[in-house]
């Protein structure tokens, strides 16, 4: 069983986002990037289906100039990836119907049998990556994915598909296909940063060239915006005990007055 | 262009899911100032009765086929591309959910339409759709058009209200075009009823990433049990298994409105807004003055929830 899995890196959330001066994007220029975190699921149930069941972990990412792309490359490596694969040459994240073109084109010499991936990252304006590049392959896809397994004769997986209210549904899906990963059965294993510098400066990260010029969002972005936050909220100053007495003085107003008996 | 728009119904169990009703409700607001009719597209096998239910769409077409009996996003697409296509609708409507996501990618891509993700909001600007869609986490919000004016929107759920037209919308029965049987539903699974039934309690005492680790849930309980209330939590803190997942708030897990949340160190992900944003008060508590969660709170204060809880548990006298 040859499994793929598609990663990309995303603005760090732990800094703080800018607009640019046109208005119409992020200001990149002191921009920090992550590992889109659904993604880093996807690798983990790749690497605990092949514990499973045998086979290949195949990691693809878009070859982008902002962000380091070879170190999350790496770090698959150092988590248990037998194979990585750079994909193409952007200056920036490339829109979704972009990116799903690149890895659909670099998916034609490479074996797949399940190409996982994360179900949305936190930028992608024109939707998913997994199920645009699904249908730029002809091959099924299912969204929000946890519980996968494979079957016994390795021609198809089920899943789990994640509804409001902790519904699920259960499908089996023939293989190959796109899963959108939501999340993974144990948290993302850890990579010594030890481990992923030396895999740095000594694994082979592959390289594939793409076509540009393919399709795009179709998208026009107008302007982005950040929404007044707080706009809404009354903000209560102080310390941890000031805090907490206004807190308790907003409760005792709706009758919760502490000391309730359960 | 026919100025139409097109809702894909999303049910279960035999009943038209909430977003779906949302979906009708802006989709019927965007007619009236537009023109043109909201086309609600139902498929499914033997569930023409559920038509009537269809408030704000204006014609139904039913795609009956055994092959739709349950949901597949193979088999709705297999049925959905050639429809969409022949119907050339201006703009069509999906909810962002997994069959939403599924849907929508796959019409964008096979027919080369644009696409836009997690909107908030569709206007009208000079006749063609304006659409604000959240980015980032909920911290980036953009303002889009589609290139030659017609487009796919996946929709937040609440972003729009239903609206009560109680006219049925004429009706249309076709089969499906093709099927595609490459993704099979196999069966629903419902959650397990758990030892606190959070939809039901009146305080919800909520957790996120920032309680930092396991130990420090006896921080929350305490205080949960010093208001009379239940601890509830965001999505990070049931994947970790800290809380069981009956106490998951959000998307994928319960819809609550208690007359008081606490939303403590949870920064407020589109995800979990759609579950706790119709509380009677929410107080947040939260060491990221952006975090989105501020945008929701009717109350909200910077700081540690490591250090608040405590004081807040000790002032209640737990």
């Amino acid at each position: 069983m040859d499994y793929v899995v598609l990663l990309k890196q995303v603005p760090d959330l732990a800094e703080e986002l800018e607009i640019d001066s046109a208005g119409t994007g992020l200001d990149r220029e002191w921009m920090s990037y992550v590992a889109s975190e659904w993604d880093e699921y996807a690798l983990e149930e790749a690497l605990q289906l092949r514990e499973a069941n045998g086979g290949t972990v195949t990691c693809l990412a878009l070859g982008v100039a902002t962000g380091d792309v070879d170190e999350v490359l790496a770090t698959c490596l150092a988590r248990g990836a037998d194979r990585v694969v750079k994909v193409g040459s952007f200056d920036e994240s490339p829109d979704s119907h972009a990116a799903a073109a690149a890895f659909a084109e670099a998916l034609e010499p490479i074996p797949h049998d399940l190409i996982l991936t994360g179900v949305q990252a936190i930028d992608d304006l024109d939707g998913q990556v997994g199920p645009l590049l699904a249908a730029r392959r002809g091959m099924p896809h299912l969204s929000v994915v946890t519980h996968i397994a494979v079957s016994g004769d390795g021609r198809s997986v089920t899943a789990h598909q994640e509804y409001a209210g902790g519904v699920v549904g259960e499908f089996e899906v023939d293989l190959p296909a796109v899963l959108g990963v939501q999340s993974s059965r144990e948290a993302p294993r850890y990579a010594p940063v030890s481990r992923v510098r030396q895999l740095l400066k000594t694994a082979t990260i592959e390289t594939v060239d793409v076509a540009g010029g393919g399709p795009r969002s179709g998208l026009v972005v107008e302007s982005m915006s950040v929404p007044e936050t707080g706009a809404a909220a009354e903000m209560i100053a102080g310390n941890a005990q000031a805090i907490a007495e206004r807190i308790a003085e907003l409760l005792a107003e709706r009758g919760i007055t502490g000391g309730a008996a359960r | 262009m026919s100025g139409d728009i097109l809702v894909v119904v999303e049910h279960r169990d035999g009943v038209i899911l909430d977003t779906t009703h949302e979906l009708l409700g802006g989709a019927a607001k965007l007619a009236a100032a537009g023109g043109g009719d909201v086309v609600a597209v139902l498929l499914g096998s033997g569930l023409a009765g559920l038509a009537g239910s269809l408030d704000g769409a204006s014609r139904a077409i039913i795609v009956d086929d055994p092959g739709l009996d349950a949901f597949s996003p193979s088999s709705y697409l297999a049925a959905l591309v050639p429809l969409v296509r022949e119907r050339a609708p201006d703009l069509v409507l999906v909810a962002n959910s997994g069959p939403g996501m599924d849907v929508a990618a796959g019409l964008s891509a096979a027919l080369d339409l644009p696409l836009a993700a997690y909107v908030t909001d569709i206007t009208l600007d000079g006749g063609s759709p304006l659409v604000t869609c959240q980015l980032y986490a909920g911290k980036i919000q953009a303002a889009v058009r589609f290139e030659g004016g017609r487009g796919i929107a996946t929709v937040v759920a609440g972003s729009f209200a239903p609206t009560a037209a109680g006219v049925s919308p004429t009706t249309e029965t076709v089969p499906a075009a093709s099927t595609d049987a490459r993704i099979r539903f196999r069966g629903l699974h419902r959650p397990e009823a758990g030892d606190v039934d959070i939809t039901r309690e009146a305080v919800l005492v909520s957790v996120g990433r920032g309680i930092g680790e396991q130990d420090n849930i006896e921080l929350v309980e305490a205080l949960a049990a010093a208001v009379g209330g239940a601890v509830s939590s965001s999505r990070p803190i049931a994947d970790s298994g800290w809380l069981p997942r009956t106490r998951q708030v959000g998307k994928s897990g319960l819809k609550v409105k208690p007359k008081v949340y606490l939303a403590l160190g949870i920064s407020g992900a589109p995800e979990h807004l759609e579950g706790m944003r119709g509380a009677e008060l929410i107080i947040a508590v939260n060491t990221d003055p952006r975090a989105p969660i501020f945008s929701v709170a009717h109350y909200g204060a910077v700081a540690d929830l490591l250090d608040v809880v405590p004081a807040l548990t000790a002032r209640l006298g737990g």
